[in-house]
């Protein structure tokens, strides 16, 4: 079956859907993303829909899925390039893909991505010094 | 067009979105008629058991416009003003498909047997 398949760079992995999600790739890719976050302790999670032309419901669900999972293993979904036909539609469809951080294109994502992995870190750190003491 | 897989929703979408750039809707009229269908015919292959999608080009005066009409003969919907709310889902979805592509598109019509199936049809003018 075909793929979405996911890059990684340093600590966070990249996904480019570049197909018309059918069903079973949406659900093969919720389970590779989850496999794969856990193998490389990845902390973030980037997925560019720029080449999406239609966010139904389902697909909405699977995204608003890989953010909470992605949550509950240590790492941060954005999804980045949303077309502005899509946007208007998913409002009108009456989705507002509740608990997805969003980005204009990929470089915005990557920075929103890695200042949160960032304060993360350094509230980590505090936490820490403060056990020390 | 059958509807008997999720492959099929693909088709469905393809289909659509062709038509509907034919009759030069724009991008976003063209997005939504695409996402209204692809709500329609995912609730035709789940709840309905599968289904057929027939598609029409209508022409009314200057206007022009595309309708579709999703039919299946699966259990039917007890109480259809239930299942038109937002929210109200009787599977796993988020229960937006009926409520929300009736916002998506100009005319909405669904007819609904208990026993005998459900034929929803929607239309949308340019």
């Amino acid at each position: 079956m075909e793929r979405i398949s996911i890059l990684r760079m340093g600590r966070i992995l990249i996904v480019t859907i570049q197909v018309d999600m059918h069903d079973q790739i949406a659900m093969a890719l919720q389970d590779d993303l989850t496999a794969r976050i856990v193998e490389t302790g990845a902390r973030g999670v980037l997925i560019d829909i720029s080449s999406l032309e239609v966010v139904d419901s389902f697909i909405g669900r699977i995204l608003g899925n890989i953010a909470t999972m992605s949550r509950v293993l240590d790492a941060q979904t954005v999804v980045v390039g949303m077309q502005p036909a899509v946007a208007i539609t998913l409002v009108e469809l009456g989705m507002s893909l509740p608990g997805i951080r969003t980005a204009l294109n990929l470089e915005k994502g990557m920075a929103l991505l890695q200042a949160s992995i960032e304060a993360d870190e350094a509230a980590i750190e505090v936490s820490d010094a403060i056990l020390e003491e | 067009m059958p509807i008997r897989s999720s492959q099929d929703l693909v088709l469905v979408r393809q289909a659509v979105r062709t038509w509907s750039a034919e009759l030069k809707f724009s991008l976003v009229e063209q997005t939504k008629m695409v996402t209204a269908a692809s709500e329609l015919a995912r609730n035709t292959l789940d709840y309905g058991g599968g289904g057929e999608v027939t598609f029409h080009m209508l022409q009314d005066g200057l206007r022009k416009g595309l309708r579709l009409s999703f039919e299946d003969r699966g259990p039917g919907i007890p109480d259809v003003e239930l299942a038109l709310r937002d929210g109200y889902t009787s599977g796993g979805g988020m229960g937006l498909g009926l409520g929300g592509s009736k916002r998506l598109v100009n005319e909405f019509e669904i007819v609904s047997k208990v026993g005998e199936g459900t034929r929803v049809t929607v239309t949308r003018w340019k």
